[in-house]
């Protein structure tokens, strides 16, 4: 076997070689790509960043003027507390679903059964955000209007439901993982000790893979938080300060993608809407990376 | 042997595939009509802009490409400003704008590419408000609208307005507006509070003009501004005076045409420069008789005197 290696390796240097550069240069390629962004998404709006712009008022003003002709007013209160808002509603829905769907995936449905699911939530996470926010416009809005006698149906509550539904996937698919990764062992033993199925679920599997059922929850957390289509559809986009569910209300996101094609480039307003990227690309990056730390916890583990 | 065979395969396709992408990506932009259906004509005029307006341009456009023996069109929306950012960038032959072109956007223009954009008026657009089909007011005063969509507007409730409204359990006024930057946010700010005073925060922002129509028509409680060419048989328009003693007028042709209206604005086209070739022939054949009946027949106003 390693002659035989060795042999080919002599043979074909050139081919090996260039496979060997092409994959590298795809793996720094991303490390590239994301530095790259952040670099241009912090130079378009550095300028206004560090000679202009209000910090405090950016950061604690509800009031969001940046068109007005008389007195423009940068104030992203309001769209921070929407991101959070609507974000922390879509995992209050999406975590019990989602990790129970992966608990029965992974411990109590059939192998048969279990192929089907994976297809189908894989089918769930490939529905563009854009579907999602048109049933949240049409469907879900006469629908939150009749069961909650709400006099609009455009609420945060309907985008957390859509948030929700899109990152169920990544919340089932990341958490069946981890369970997966707990080693049968743990289970036979915990059987074995006379525990039935759903104490071996409870007191043995959720314990033993906390690190990447957490994982899971802020991957799908970030998801939320970056996703726009759809909670620009479907939350009223409305300057708001969100009282309850079913008031209306508008992201980070939203704001960018609603109003950074009709900017002038290079205007004031065209740089606060990318310090916004930044806020969000921060936010992100925070979440990805507890995301990451709390994954590698596992390896660890085992 | 055989391992060397597929390495040497795989090594061909990878190159192979990139060679496609560089080609895709290399040649599209500059491939002039070179879709299906334009393979014959030789020129394109690309269109972009208003979102009030790109019902009526792509309506132009299809009847156009279909007359023309030389030309087509291709139309594309995204808002008065995206329209205006592309002419200066010059991607576009001519951009649609439901606003005038600022002096800033003019300047900016001259100096990116030598030329001065050229303005069309091409027809005019009532701004109609709309309410639920089962709302009972009827009629609305321009200080009732700045009152109910000003910053500090003393008008939050149908209550307010002397009318009691059945569906409306609330009584709350829900306010459907427009992102902050199309040309219909503006002009309609304008209309109802001069340049002074901002609409008021909490309003839905929605993102087309369409899209105000169809969210007034699923909800009771709303009031929205919409182009008139959008109305549908679900919603109703509300006839509109200046002031409290003033006659309320409804928005239609005629009084668009006599400009007793009072929120009717022009819509404009802009060209790169004096237009030439098949630009000019476009924007004369707009402008002629043939091409203002689409403009009535969507809903706009045509130009009085052709």
């Amino acid at each position: 076997m390693n002659a035989l290696r060795k042999n080919t390796k002599a043979k074909v240097p050139f081919s090996e070689t260039a496979i060997e550069t092409f994959i590298r240069l795809c793996g720094i390629s991303s490390i590239i790509f994301v530095f790259g962004i952040f670099f241009f998404v912090f130079r378009e709006g550095a300028g206004f960043l560090f000679n202009g712009l209000d910090l405090g008022q950016f950061l604690t003003s509800p009031e969001w003027y940046p068109t007005s002709l008389s007195n423009k007013r940068y104030g992203t209160l309001a769209l921070i507390l929407g991101t959070f808002s609507v974000t922390t509603l879509a995992m209050c829905l999406a975590v019990p679903f989602g990790l129970g769907a992966a608990i029965f995936v992974s411990e109590f449905c059939s192998p048969k059964l279990r192929e089907a699911f994976k297809i189908i939530i894989e089918l769930l996470a490939a529905i563009p955000s854009v579907v999602w926010g048109f049933i949240g416009l049409t469907l879900m809005n006469q629908m939150i209007i009749k069961i909650f006698n709400a006099p609009i149906g455009l609420t945060m509550l309907n985008g957390s439901i859509m948030l929700a539904l899109m990152s169920v996937p990544i919340i089932v698919s990341i958490a069946e993982d981890a369970l997966k990764a707990v080693p049968d062992s743990y289970r036979e033993a915990a059987e074995a000790l006379g525990a039935t199925r759903w104490q071996v679920v409870y007191r043995v599997l959720l314990p033993a893979a906390k690190n990447g059922l957490l994982a899971a929850v802020l991957l799908g957390a970030a998801r939320s938080i970056g996703e726009t289509m759809a909670v620009l559809m479907a939350t009223g986009h409305s300057v708001n300060i969100p009282t309850g569910p079913l008031s209306w209300m508008r992201t980070l996101t939203a704001t960018i993608a609603a109003e950074l094609g009709e900017v002038a480039r290079g205007d004031e307003h065209y740089q606060v809407l990318f310090i916004i990227g930044i806020l969000l690309f921060s936010i992100t990056f925070i979440v990805n990376l507890i995301a990451d730390l709390v994954i590698k916890g596992i390896h660890q583990d085992f | 042997m055989e391992k060397k065979g597929l390495m040497g395969y795989f090594v061909i396709g990878i190159t192979v595939a990139f060679a496609c992408c560089l080609g895709i990506s290399g040649c599209s932009p500059s491939g002039d009509g070179g879709g299906t259906g334009n393979a014959r004509k030789q020129f394109t005029i690309k269109n972009k802009g208003s979102d009030t307006m790109v019902n009526l341009a792509q309506a132009w456009a299809e009847t156009y490409t279909g007359i023309s023996q030389t030309a087509s069109v291709e139309v594309s929306g995204g808002g008065s400003g995206t329209g205006v950012a592309a002419l200066i960038n010059g991607t576009v032959d001519i951009a649609n704008c439901s606003r005038q072109i600022k002096p800033t956007e003019l300047a900016q223009a001259e100096k990116n590419t030598g030329k001065v954009p050229q303005e069309f008026i091409v027809g005019h657009d009532a701004l109609a408000v709309y309410v639920h089909e089962h709302n009972p007011l009827d009629r609305i005063t321009i200080n009732e609208l700045a009152e109910i969509y000003g910053e500090n507007g003393k008008i939050t409730k149908w209550s307010q307005l002397r009318i009691t409204h059945p569906e409306c359990q609330s009584d709350k006024i829900i306010r459907i507006s427009r992102q902050s930057n199309s040309g219909t946010y503006f002009y309609f700010r304008e209309a109802l509070l001069g340049k002074t005073r901002d609409f008021g925060l909490g309003s839905l922002d929605l993102h087309g003009s369409k899209d105000v129509v169809e969210v007034v028509e699923r909800t009771p409680c709303a009031i929205g501004y919409s182009g008139m060419g959008y109305a549908t048989e679900h919603v109703k328009m509300l006839a509109v005076a200046t002031a409290p003693g003033e006659s309320y007028y409804a928005p239609n042709l005629e009084n668009v045409l006599a400009k007793t209206y009072p929120i009717a604005r022009p819509l404009y086209m802009y060209s790169l420069g004096e237009p030439t070739g098949e630009v000019k022939v476009y924007l004369d054949w707009i402008l002629s008789a043939e091409g203002q009946k689409i403009v009535e027949k969507l809903g706009f106003v045509p130009l009085v005197n052709n």
